[in-house]
């Protein structure tokens, strides 16, 4: 079997040690790094999404196929830099200011890491502004903001006002969750994607970092 | 521990017995059979051959305890254990021999043919938590005089699992003794590995008819295993009481073991039955009502005092569609059943007074068994102890989703059921559809139906049931049987 395919399977077991291994002999075999990424490891990751999915495997087989992840991104990383070829995507992502429950936030943090993403945790209770900086200093490409209080949901129109009037919407998107927001209210917010889950935050991340850059 | 109920206390128990026996011995049963009425007549029981009474004694019964045994295991077609009728053990199996399916698309109650048939066996192959098939409802494209063999010839050829049945005639056992027989190969091999179980049911009050006492003979003389329906109706052909009705279920159900252990000692049997209180409204027997329920679990104690393996009705509807009632009805059932330790549960499928059976019921009554198997696994440590280092870790990695004690332990503390049952929140429930119950039920039936496998039955084997099949239909004037769409 070819050794991409053997990395990609090894992956989707969930087996750290022998990802991290056939990488590096894949790096040793002079298969470029670009290949080695999209053919074995995102490759094995994809059809972990796909099997997610149509619930014929859970969260923990979805983490345990991501831990595998980072490690051969560990023996890749170096190359890929050198190569100039950027990281998948950040995302700041917190539970917004006035709400301390952050249990879903935590749970599309995981899943958004799991899937390859570079997260900044801002925790609970952040101000609308924070989120703002913290976008701009890391060159984010995405804010994702929790909310599980009507009473703190309306908080998250202030941090996409401010990115309008900072002219950033464009280059940093939104996506919002949480029980009492909805597709509706995404939309009155004007943020760019709604996600009523974690693995749909993925997804939307994904679609969202695609077409940004498609243009 | 494993959780459990129970209904009745030993010395009610030990009293319930002694009455039926004393029924048994002193107002006797009719038998309307001379074969049995001589062999009861040569052990020592006062017979009347004229009026076809018997009067048992005391002798007799405790004889045919004595032989009755304790536990006994089930095969599939292909040879491999899938029962152990033993102690506290439960399987679920359909309910059986309904006349009428509920249509899958205009949701009617209808007759069914042989292609529902053996849509039924491509869904019940693939249904986890029910470990049997049962011949659960009867094709009516067929002459009538082959439809009991013709369900069990189907079952055998299309599914894999072993076979709750019976016969509505005395002459229908041969044939289906002989699929069996071509199956195992000899006698002895069916009895080292029996295949099916046989429905014998006495008629209430105290009265069992020429073919189901025939039944039962048959069934002993080939070690197949029997269960005894004995069915009361509380209030109308049984005491109204859930008490004087067990005592008239034990008598019924003890006259049933002597005939079979006498018969041949050692014949294994399932202390069984589908007792119902009486609906004095609608005059009909509810099979839903928790009373008739609680008999059920009750005599399954009784059973289980005597030391026989039980069976019951019990998770089952009334219901006409696969509406809340069903729901409600089926899982109370099922999880009173589960933790009285019934053995063979029967009854997932079933609508309207067991005489209904759905697909789309089977596949929601399978999640209910899963749940209802998961109830009975109950709550034990699992490395849990001492419970810091746990804590530590959660702690440390802020979650323990891909802990590998979470790994270790997930599929065996949490039942993951299908899709039939909704935990989506709202918005994924509607992205999927929005869709009913009954809509993700169709759509499981449909999906098992495409992904059916076929039976890994020897292919000689089909051949030679289908040549017995043939010529039992051409004793009744049938030269061919019924098409079927082709199955992949």
């Amino acid at each position: 079997m070819d050794i991409l395919n053997k990395i990609s399977e090894y992956l989707q077991d969930g087996n750290i040690e022998m990802v991290s291994e056939l990488t590096k002999q894949a790096i040793k075999e002079k298969i470029p790094p670009k290949e080695i990424l999209d053919n074995g490891l995102i490759d094995g990751m994809n059809v972990i999404g796909e099997k997610f999915k149509i619930h014929e495997i859970f969260i923990p087989d979805v983490l345990l196929a991501a831990k595998s992840m980072y490690a051969g991104m560990n023996e890749l990383k170096p190359l890929l830099i050198k190569a100039g070829i950027p990281a998948i995507g950040k995302i700041v992502i917190g539970t917004i200011q006035g709400d301390l429950h952050d249990i879903g936030k935590n749970l599309v943090a995981i899943m958004l890491k799991g899937a390859g993403f570079e997260v900044i945790d801002l925790g609970n209770n952040v101000p609308p502004e924070k989120f703002i900086e913290t976008a701009k200093r890391e060159n984010a490409d995405v804010i994702g903001m929790s909310a599980l209080l009507t009473t703190t949901m309306t908080a998250m129109k202030k941090v996409i006002d401010l990115l309008k009037e900072q002219g950033l919407s464009n280059k940093i998107k939104v996506i919002i969750g949480g029980a009492p927001t909805s597709e509706e209210f995404a939309r009155q917010i004007g943020a760019d994607a709604y996600c009523y889950d974690a693995a749909s935050a993925v997804e939307s991340v994904k679609v969202l970092i695609a077409n940004k850059f498609k243009r | 521990m494993r959780p459990v109920i129970r209904f009745l206390e030993d010395k009610l128990i030990e009293r319930i017995i002694t009455e039926a026996r004393y029924i048994l011995c002193k107002l006797g049963v009719e038998i309307h059979n001379k074969y049995i009425l001589s062999i009861l007549a040569d052990n020592g029981a006062m017979v009347n051959l004229d009026k076809y009474h018997v009067w048992f004694t005391e002798d007799i019964i405790d004889m045919a305890l004595q032989t009755t045994p304790e536990s006994f295991k089930l095969f599939d077609v292909l040879g491999n254990k899938t029962h152990n009728f033993s102690k506290q053990n439960v399987y679920f199996t359909p309910g059986s021999a309904a006349l009428n399916i509920l249509d899958s698309k205009t949701k009617k109650i209808r007759r069914p043919t042989t292609n529902d048939y053996i849509n039924y066996t491509k869904v019940i192959s693939q249904l986890e938590n029910i470990a049997s098939q049962s011949t659960a409802f009867i094709p009516a494209d067929v002459h009538e005089k082959v439809s009991d063999s013709y369900r069990l010839y189907l079952s055998l050829l299309f599914c894999e699992k072993p076979v709750i049945t019976g016969t509505f005639t005395i002459e229908s056992f041969n044939v289906m003794k002989d699929f069996q027989l071509a199956i195992r190969g000899t006698k002895d091999a069916l009895k080292e590995k029996p295949l099916t179980i046989f429905s014998c049911c006495p008629t209430s009050p105290l009265k069992w008819s020429d073919v189901t006492s025939q039944n039962t003979v048959d069934c002993a003389l080939y070690s197949i295993p029997i269960e005894f329906i004995s069915m009361p109706l509380s209030g109308f052909m049984a005491p109204v009481t859930l008490v004087g009705t067990l005592v008239q279920h034990t008598a019924e159900t003890l006259s049933g073991i002597v005939i079979s252990q006498l018969s041949n000692p050692g014949t294994p049997v399932l202390y069984g039955g589908s007792p119902a209180i009486f609906d004095i409204r609608y005059e009909t027997t509810p099979m839903g009502a928790v009373e008739t329920q609680m008999i059920d679990c009750a005599y399954n104690e009784i059973g289980k005092y005597l030391g026989i393996p039980t069976q019951a009705y019990i998770s089952l509807s009334d219901s006409k569609q696969l509406d809340a009632q069903a729901g409600l009805e089926s899982s109370m059932g099922a999880t009173l059943a589960v933790l009285s330790g019934i053995n063979n549960i029967s009854g997932p499928g079933m609508l309207d007074f067991e005489s209904c059976q759905s697909l789309e019921k089977l596949i929601l009554d399978n999640e209910i068994c899963g749940m209802a198997l998961r109830l009975i696994k109950g709550i034990k440590p699992k490395e849990d102890f001492p419970a810091i280092p746990r804590f530590q870790e959660l702690l440390a990695e802020k979650h323990l989703l891909i802990s590998k004690h979470t790994r270790r332990y997930l599929k065996e503390e949490q039942y993951v059921p299908g899709p039939v049952i909704d935990r989506a929140n709202r918005d994924r429930w509607q992205e999927d559809g929005g869709l009913s119950l009954y809509n993700r039920a169709f759509g499981e039936v449909e999906r098992l139906i495409n992904e059916y496998k076929p039976s890994r039955l020897n292919s000689g084997i089909k051949k030679e049931l289908r040549k017995l099949m043939e010529n039992e239909a051409k004793r009744y004037g049938m030269e061919k049987l019924p098409s079927y769409n082709k199955v992949k």
